[in-house]
């Protein structure tokens, strides 16, 4: 019964969840605290702080973590089952299908007709994480990393590890 | 099975995974970096393809990814090991660290080492919209790709209308548009052929 809760709490949100895991964060809130009460929303609050913190995506972060604390290790993994695979299973059938037809001139022209909506949408996300930046750290900062950034990966072709290590060292020693 | 294949699939997902600060969306680039040039498991196309559908589906972006391409490249095993390899390290740090990292989390130090990888984030995903640009340039000419792009802008930013309706409507215009200019060179219509 307890295991059943937790698959719908997040389940749920997993599907419901349009625009990525952060999107699905309020409907995570929702079942946990005001539907299941398993956690206070202060609780919640610090996970979600502590699971910002944390590198990788946040919904299975989350979900991963409560579901732990609710219903120990079969609980983690539930959560995490509820979370990610519906959607990477109706993923999986619509690519199969859209490369069955892979050749016939209407899904080259869907394929290609979608690429600038693609290019916006990631653009926009850029545009996000450096507004975020702008007002948190400040314009010099900001223009220190990104310009570092783009000169090491994309002049010097340095691996991202690297980039990402040395914000890291940078945030520490400069933005702390 | 191909255990090098697998292992590589780990690898690069973990990667991906431990190094995407802020988030699913964060990952994308890091995704792009060792599925298409690091390891060469699929095109920008393909690639691209596997972004929209998966912005037009619910659920997390990066766990998405994930499975469709360990699929795609190592079958059901390669599934649940991308899977796990983007899903299980985190949250292992995290069910592990909680209790340090409460007395942490409000210590400068770490505040200040989350500032400083956003504007990364923000350049790596930027250096992917100008490829995904510059493909699109290419393959439907520069004019199209800008006319689509400033709609797609002006619907998205500030019409506010849902990506994946975005593209729905997109998808559905490419598939009930008469067949009167094919948009670039197919070799075949298995149609009319």
């Amino acid at each position: 019964m307890l295991y059943w809760q937790i698959f719908l709490a997040f389940f749920i949100p997993g599907i419901v969840g349009y625009g990525g895991g952060p999107a699905s964060i309020p409907l995570i809130q929702n079942e946990v605290v005001h539907r299941y009460g398993w956690l206070t929303l202060d609780q919640f609050g610090e996970i979600l702080a502590l699971g910002n913190a944390l590198p990788g995506p946040i919904a299975t972060k989350m979900a991963g973590y409560i579901g732990y604390e609710v219903g120990g290790i079969p609980g983690a993994f539930i959560a995490l089952f509820a979370t990610v695979a519906p959607t990477v299973l109706a993923m999986i059938l619509l690519l199969q299908v859209l490369y069955r037809f892979k050749n016939s001139p209407k899904v080259k022209r869907m394929t290609s007709l979608i690429r600038p909506t693609i290019a916006v949408l990631l653009g926009v996300l850029a545009g996000e994480f450096l507004f975020d930046s702008w007002q948190t750290s400040g314009v010099f900062h900001t223009a220190i990393l990104g310009g570092a950034s783009v000169l090491l990966m994309e002049k010097w072709n340095v691996h991202p590890a690297y980039v990402i290590g040395g914000a890291l060292l940078y945030g520490a020693l400069f933005l702390g | 099975m191909d255990w090098r294949l697998q292992r590589d699939l780990f690898i690069g997902f973990f990667r991906a995974g431990m190094l995407g600060y802020g988030g699913g969306p964060s990952a994308i680039p890091l995704v792009h970096k060792e599925v298409v040039e690091r390891y060469g498991w699929m095109n920008d196309e393909e690639f691209s393809d596997i972004l929209a559908l998966g912005n037009a589906l619910p659920g997390p972006i990066a766990t998405k990814m994930a499975g469709y391409i360990g699929y795609k490249v190592g079958g059901v095993i390669g599934l649940v090991n991308a899977l796990a390899a983007t899903v299980l390290p985190t949250v292992l740090l995290m069910i592990t660290l909680i209790g340090t990292l409460v007395a942490f989390r409000d210590a400068p130090v770490v505040q200040g080492m989350t500032k400083a990888v956003t504007p990364v984030v923000g350049v790596m995903l930027l250096t992917l919209t100008y490829s995904f640009l510059k493909q699109s340039g290419r393959r439907l000419g520069w004019t199209s790709t800008l006319i689509l792009g400033v709609l797609s802008l002006i619907a998205y930013q500030f019409l506010h209308m849902h990506p994946a309706l975005l593209i729905a409507i997109l998808l559905l215009y490419a598939l009930l548009k008469k067949e009167k200019n094919p948009g670039d060179h197919d070799e075949q219509d298995p149609q009319h052929a």
